[in-house]
């Protein structure tokens, strides 16, 4: 049942891809937060009641309810256009996301080791690469946003995996990753829709050396 | 004793935030610093004590701690110089003083943290200060600065935890889950090889933001661009030693297992290329804080090949990270003063700085010196162990790339500061030239000569201390 969860998480990551408007990956991302949680419930048998609701609070209320109505905010708010504008054609995008999940399916093979769920290592590789390929491929910078939640997601894929051990350290990291990625992050989308007008990276170029 | 000086150094980071009084002010700067060298005192009183679990008064801690006192005072007396010459509100000002105890404090509480996890929070607490610190003059470009720092911080933050619990799953065999550096050093032949290197990549890759290394430098030149220069100082001097604190100490666990030879060629091959872009940068840069910047740069790289080359070029990396730290920070102070007299940092628009401020020309000149390591310059000393480490590695081809491109730099930079120095400015109006008290260069001259006297006759305790530092790494 983990694995069905967590090959509709990678089938998400195909879907983002080649999603086009700005509303479809919000979507995508509150998806996202709902399938962790499930993984989450399943995957996390020792763990006692009060993780539990801490979890429940991270994913459910906080990814996939919190975090998608501040970012459709942010959209309507900055007058931020639909399209998401990728530098490169949707096709290329889908391959190189292929590509980047079929590298880290090979990469797994290479593991001689029996305690690691190896769908856990290739869904949350996969996401994290596919999140930094988003970040490089897209000219918006609330997408840089969006591709960094999802690096966060994949974080959290692969912390689940050792979640049974140490689950004190894992709490830990993800509130922290929540406390810095959106507060901060949010905090200066604000400012940066605030001062400037079209919020494209291209923007962002001033800073030189001459 | 930490648990003091954190709850301490928080309470007077939230009065600072609410001050709007001076001598208010005044006095929590004051009893911050008190704090801090209290603290400095202590650890260097209870050496290898573990205090609140997490925290060890170590070697390496207690060198860095003591190069982070020393700077914070002329960082605090800079700053105050910087903020009345600038029309600032008492807001931006008391978000600036309070910012700056919240970076400092997290600065020695990551040195001090024994376990990777709590090295950890407080890396990401320098993020959230520093960028508080590098929006102080909220305008377009600060925000460009600030966003694409926090962003690439952010990233590095998250490869880091994921390099951590990478680190959870190569323990799995170890029978034990604590992850303090003491414990992993102790159980380093019981750690998963497989998982262990996917741990040193992400865990190196992403420390790399602080420390100012291939491939995650960028945001550190901007941040150190647009923050104030006093902070600059901070940012290019005690904070990039805190991303070397957590590289080095995972890299001795790493080094006392069968990868120490791998990891040495990551950290080489992510050096010299630090090195090789450090000095395209410098060519062309004209920019002169960024000029600094990239000059640091060029010191993390050769830091990082003095550690990948092992033998004496660890007690030479250490020895180098200190001196460097009070080299570029007291570089930084004086761009303050420079900045007074020309109102830009365009290399193009400023030029014949002794006539305005001998002292401060001084300054930038054995700045200069010390920077390119030609001696007297303690550098020198700590640079010419790299180079020894690296021939004794036979490391030839790499020790000649590496000379030829500290050439290279060595002119581009000499023949900026020189320009500055000497060249008067074309069509630079100095009838309403401030005059600078040579004062206000007295800090400045004190970090230059300590950097000089520790390279050139280290005291004794000072020499033990780096030796111990470096104890628990294979000969």
């Amino acid at each position: 049942m983990i694995h069905v969860f967590l090959i509709v998480f990678i089938i998400t990551l195909f879907y983002l891809s080649i999603a086009n408007r700005m509303l479809t990956y919000v979507k995508v991302l509150a998806l996202q937060g709902l399938l962790l949680f499930c993984v989450a419930f399943l995957q996390l048998s020792e763990i006692n009641t009060l993780n539990l609701i801490l979890i429940l609070l991270e994913t459910v209320v906080f990814k996939s309810i919190a975090v998608p109505v501040f970012l459709g905010y942010l959209l309507k708010r900055n007058n931020i256009t639909r399209e998401a504008e990728p530098y490169l054609p949707n096709f290329v995008s889908l391959i190189i996301t292929t590509t980047i999940v079929v590298a880290t399916i090979l990469l797994s093979n290479s593991i001689k080791e029996t305690h690691l769920d190896k769908m856990f290592f290739v869904v949350a590789l996969s996401t994290l690469f596919t999140g930094l390929y988003f970040i490089a491929s897209r000219r918006k910078i609330i997408t840089h946003v969006m591709g960094y939640l999802v690096i966060e997601n994949g974080v959290f894929v692969l912390s689940l995996a050792v979640g049974n051990e140490m689950p004190m350290l894992v709490n830990l990291g993800i509130m922290l990753d929540i406390f810095a990625s959106v507060l901060i992050l949010g905090i200066f989308l604000n400012k940066i829709g605030d001062v400037f007008k079209d919020v494209d990276v291209d923007q962002l170029t001033n800073l030189k050396d001459f | 004793m930490i648990g003091i000086y954190l709850i301490g150094a928080i309470t007077i980071a939230i009065g600072l935030s609410l001050s709007r009084n001076k001598i208010l002010t005044f006095g929590l700067l004051g009893l911050f610093l008190v704090l801090q060298w209290t603290l400095t005192i202590y650890s260097g009183n209870n050496l290898r004590s573990i205090d609140l679990n997490y925290f060890t008064y170590d070697a390496l801690a207690v060198l860095l701690l003591a190069t982070l006192s020393v700077i914070a005072v002329p960082a605090m007396i800079h700053s105050h110089i910087y903020l009345n010459d600038q029309p600032a509100s008492p807001q931006t000002r008391s978000i600036y003083y309070s910012s700056i105890v919240l970076l400092i404090m997290a600065i020695s509480a990551g040195y001090l943290s024994n376990h990777i996890a709590v090295t950890w929070i407080f890396t990401e607490i320098t993020t959230l200060s520093a960028s508080a610190l590098i929006y102080h003059h909220r305008n377009k470009l600060a925000l460009e600065g600030t966003w694409k720092y926090v962003f690439i911080c952010a990233i590095s933050i998250t490869f880091v935890f994921v390099g951590i619990l990478f680190l959870s799953l190569s323990l799995e065999n170890a029978g034990s889950d604590d992850l303090s550096f003491a414990n992993l050093v102790a159980n380093s032949s019981k750690l998963n090889p497989f998982w262990l290197r996917l741990a040193f990549l992400f865990i190196f890759t992403g420390f790399t933001a602080k420390l100012g290394l291939v491939p995650m430098f960028t945001a550190g030149i901007d941040a150190k661009d647009k923050a104030p220069a006093p902070v600059g100082a901070l940012l290019s001097s005690v904070l990039m030693n805190l991303g070397f604190v957590g590289i080095f100490r995972f890299y001795i666990v790493v080094a006392n297992t069968p990868l120490h030879h791998w990891a040495n060629m990551v950290i080489g091959i992510a050096a010299f290329l630090s090195v090789f872009v450090a000095t395209v940068y410098m060519i062309k840069v004209k920019n002169i804080k960024r000029m600094f910047a990239y000059s640091g740069i060029e010191h993390m790289g050769l830091v990082m090949l003095g550690v990948a080359a092992g033998g004496v070029g660890y007690y030479a990396a250490i020895l180098h990270i200190i001196l460097h730290a009070f080299v570029k920070s007291s570089l930084f102070f004086q761009f303050t003063q420079l900045y007074r007299v020309f109102q830009n940092k365009s290399i193009y628009q400023v030029g014949n700085y002794f006539k305005y401020n001998t002292a401060g020309a001084m300054v930038l000149l054995i700045g200069f010196i010390s920077a390119t390591a030609m001696p007297p310059s303690g550098l020198f000393v700590s640079e010419f162990m790299i180079f020894r480490s690296l021939f004794e590695a036979h490391q030839i081809l790499v020790l000649v790339a590496v000379l030829l491109l500290l050439t290279i730099i060595i002119w581009a930079f000499g023949k900026n500061i020189f320009k500055i120095l000497f060249i008067p400015p074309i069509d630079f109006d100095d009838s309403n030239v401030p005059k600078i008290s040579p004062w206000e260069s007295l800090t400045q001259f004190i970090l230059l000569i300590a950097a000089i006297y520790l390279g050139l006759n280290p005291p004794t305790d000072f020499v033990n201390l780096l030796k111990e530092s470096i104890m628990l790494l294979p000969k």
